[in-house]
This record gives C-alpha cells, structure tokens and sequence, in this order.
C-alpha cells in the first residue's frame, strides 16, 4: 500500500511537473479493501469562497485557487472515481458566485457530488443551489462503501427566520466566522432521523463515508469548528466498524479519532484560517492527534490553501493533502495504533512551525 | 547660577498651585471609566475597520477577517522585527498597509491616519495578555 501512495506521487509529480513546473494542491482519498472488494481513490476540493466583486469581477485570488485545484484534479492518475466538493463555492451565496464558482467546477473530467455550505446557504436558505444541485442530504453506496452527505451548517429556527431584515443581512452574519451575532451549526432532527433510517439498511460491517461541511466534533465554538448536535450524530454512527467523517469550513489540516470514527478536514482553495489557539482570549480543542500545517507567507498567495485526494482501502481512507510548493502531506489510518496519523511528521516526529 | 534661580522659581510655582503641596496625576475612577470608553470606542472603530469592504479603497470588497478572524495570526507582539519578505525590520502600520495593498487591492493608510490606529488598537487588544517579543519568527 505504501508503494503504491509513493508510486502514485511519484507518477503526479512527474506529471504535473511536466504541465506546470511545480507541484499542485490537492487532496485524494482512496478506499482500500483486502480480497473481493476493489479500492478506489476520489478527490475532495472545498471551500473556494468565489466573491463577486461587480459585473463580471470576481475576487482573482480565490478563483485561481479554484482554477488551480479542478486543473490538478485533471491531471490525477490513477483518475479518481469521482469528486466531492465540500462546500462553500460561494462567499455570500449569490446566484452570481454559485454560478461562476461552478462554471469552474464544469472543467472537472469527473462526475461531482456536492455537500453544503452556510456560504451557499444563509441568502436564500439554500434554494438556488438545490435548484442547480439538487437534494441538501442524501446517500449512495460505490464500490462497497455506504456514502453520506450532510447539511451540517443548520441553525435554529429563531436565529434564521426572525432576527433579520432580510436574507443579505443574515447572510453577512453568517459569513463572519468571528461575528458573535452567529450560531452554532446543527444538523437537526429531521436530518437526524432520516440518518438513523438510512443507516438502519447498512450492514455494520460496511464502510461508511459521511461527508459534512462543519466538523461533526466539537473543536472551537468562536469560529463554527463545531457541531452542535455532533454527539448525537456520532452515536448514529457507532455500531459501524470503519467510519470516516470528511468536513470542510476549518481552511486547515485537522484529524481525530472518536471512538470507531475518523475524522480528516480538507485545505481551502481559497485562503488558509489560523489554528484556533492563536485567539488568547477563547479556550479551543484542537484535537490532540493532529500535526498542524506550516504557517502560511501571505507573500504566496496559494500558501497553505489546497485539495486532497483520498485512497479508500479495507474501508479505511488515507488522506494525501496537495500544498503548492510545499511538501504534500498523507494522513493515513494506523491500524495498530487504531487512528490517523501524519505518516512523515508522526514518524519522524518534526515540529511543525510554531503558530502565534 | 541663572539656571539654578530659575529652578527654584519653578519648584515655588508648582507648590503654589497644587492644593496639597506634593502630588499631580491624580485620577479617580470616573477618570479611569472615561479613558476605558474612549479606548474601547478606538476598539470598536477598529473591529468596523476590520469587515469593512472599502478599506483603503478596497477594489475587490475582501475584508481583513476574512482571513484574520478575531484579528488571529497578525501577532501584534511581535512586532517591530525582520520581515524577511520586505528585507527590513518594519511595524505593525507597515504590514497592515501591506494587507490593504495586496490581499485587499487598496492604497496604503497613512500611519497616523484614525483608520489606521483603530486597526492596531483591535488587533492589539484581541492579542492582550500576551507578552511582548519583537522581533520574534
């Protein structure tokens, strides 16, 4: 398995050396499985916040990150299965952003499935994008694995529908990740229990891919890292053996182990957040596995944005995240130690740059 | 001689005027709520600054939290220091303007322009507690 990661980056740096000269962001996922089942890998792009200035404008920094990412995700071999996108094509949720975000998206050579964003979201409560891309949650199994996607950036009733003048002001609110007029993320009953109905046809003994926007962990509650109701999700998920939970919204490198879940954040393509600590004034829990990524030189604008591809494997997923000239880094589940780990900072146990 | 005669003219005056003889500076807790308002009000005026989308003239509406939330990772403390991007030591303005022109598409703030000192004073409160470095990496 190893060999066949080392191979792969070998053959997409070659690759993407000989288009580009440099090496691309992307984050691949592959599904690896012992005997009858086939692996497979699919990309992950999220986040790319297309902001439309007026006109034709738009901001050109975060459409060449997505520009970028849809062109290295072209560029993958073996070829991906398919894509998720994360969530968060849009910075305000306009019918001008979700449009142009997915007329770059339209150059992908795979099919796309698409996961909610409260950037998509908070202007019209999600009806133009569901009228462009369909349902909000929803299930499909590949190739042995039972994939689950969530609307996780749900709110409550009061906060969305009566303390607002209209969609744009709720929108903006939402859109300060540090605005304390905000509310936490929830995925709700009404998803909860068409969870529970879905999940109740699954065999415990298949793999099952959840993907979401807000991590369904509670990490730091200033910045929306966090999911209100995520206990009672995760306990949908327990009687499964192998459960990976991939989410969007934090713009970093995070990974986790609850239990019988794992969980692994994707980069932006837009721009990087800070690691929750470097706030002194609020208490925050970034999980204690993860190696955080280099701290970004806003003198490269593409510094520690990105994608990722993932290798799914015996139902358990590796995560390789796509930094533009930077070392890309594997997040592969360890299955003596039981979670994922950062296979080269782990190992060789190299501090990260220090975040302040 | 004649700087010693002046001395002691000066010593008299400022006993003549002062009730108790000694002390100045004095301030009370009225005073001390007064200066607390006009600095949170700076505060405030720098938090405005920091989601507004015509920032310096801002050509593309990006704001500064977008990617500094609570005004994170701009580690006032640190600052003066060797920027090594720009190859000299600068302040805070400094970078700050460097934001305003890149990131933001904008024109640079004068560095004692009111804007300019509510920007610090945010990312310095929202940093408060923390010990000076400069000059830290």
């Amino acid at each position: 398995m190893v060999k066949t990661l080392v191979d792969r980056r070998g053959f997409l740096k070659a690759t993407t050396g000989a288009f580009i000269g440099t090496t691309l962001p992307l984050t691949n996922v592959r599904l690896a499985f012992a005997g009858e089942r086939e692996d497979f890998t699919f990309a992950y792009i999220s986040d790319s916040h297309i902001q439309h200035i007026k006109g034709n404008k738009f901001v050109r920094n975060w459409d060449r990150g997505l520009i970028r990412a849809v062109a290295e995700c072209n560029m993958l071999e073996p070829k991906p299965d398919f894509v998720f996108y994360g969530g968060d094509i849009a910075q305000l949720a306009k019918p001008e952003e979700i449009d142009h975000g997915l007329e770059l998206l339209s150059a992908l050579r795979y099919d796309t499935h698409y996961v909610m964003g409260e950037h998509d979201y908070y202007l019209d409560l999600g009806e133009y994008w569901s009228k462009l891309l369909g349902d909000q949650w929803y299930s499909f199994d590949h190739k042995g694995v039972h994939f689950v996607v969530l609307n996780s950036i749900l709110t409550d009733h009061d906060w969305t529908y009566n303390r607002w003048k209209d969609g744009e002001e709720r929108m903006s609110v939402m859109a300060g990740l540090d605005d304390p007029r905000g509310s936490p993320f929830m995925v709700g009953e009404e998803q909860r229990k068409w969870l529970a109905k879905d999940l109740k046809k699954v065999d415990k003994k298949k793999p099952v891919v959840v993907l979401s926007h807000s991590p369904l962990q509670k990490i730091f509650k200033n910045w929306n890292f966090w999911t209100d109701d995520a206990e009672e999700v995760q306990a949908l998920l327990h009687k499964f053996d192998k459960v990976s939970v991939l989410y969007g919204h934090v713009h970093q490198i995070q990974y986790n182990q609850i239990g019988n879940i794992s969980f692994y954040s994707a980069m932006a393509t837009a721009w990087p957040w800070p690691y929750p600590e470097t706030y002194a004034q609020a208490p925050s829990h970034l999980p204690e596995l993860t190696v955080p990524m280099n701290r970004a030189d806003p003198f490269f604008e593409r510094d520690a944005t990105g994608w990722q591809f993932i290798d799914v494997w015996s139902g358990r997923s590796n995560v390789t995240y796509r930094l533009p000239e930077n070392s890309e880094r594997t997040v592969a589940y360890n299955k003596e130690k039981g979670h994922p780990e950062d296979t080269e900072y782990a190992a060789r146990n190299i501090p990260p740059q220090n975040h302040y | 001689m004649k700087r010693e005669f002046l001395k002691s003219c000066a010593v008299v005056a400022a006993i003549a005027i002062s009730p108790y003889g000694v002390s100045a500076d004095e301030f009370d807790e009225a005073d001390l709520k007064e200066w607390n308002d006009a600095f949170m009000s700076v505060v405030e005026k720098g938090r405005a600054a920091f989601t507004d989308p015509t920032l310096g003239g801002s050509k593309n509406g990006v704001v500064c939290a977008q990617c500094h939330p609570n005004g994170a990772n701009t580690h006032p403390e640190t600052y003066p220091k060797f920027q090594q991007q720009i190859g000299r030591v600068i302040t805070l303005q400094e970078m700050a303007n460097w934001c305003i022109q890149n990131p933001l598409e904008g024109t640079p703030l004068k560095v004692d322009d009111p804007q300019m000192t509510a920007l610090i004073t945010y990312m310095t409160f929202e940093r408060r507690g923390v010990a000076l470095d400069p000059g830290k990496h």
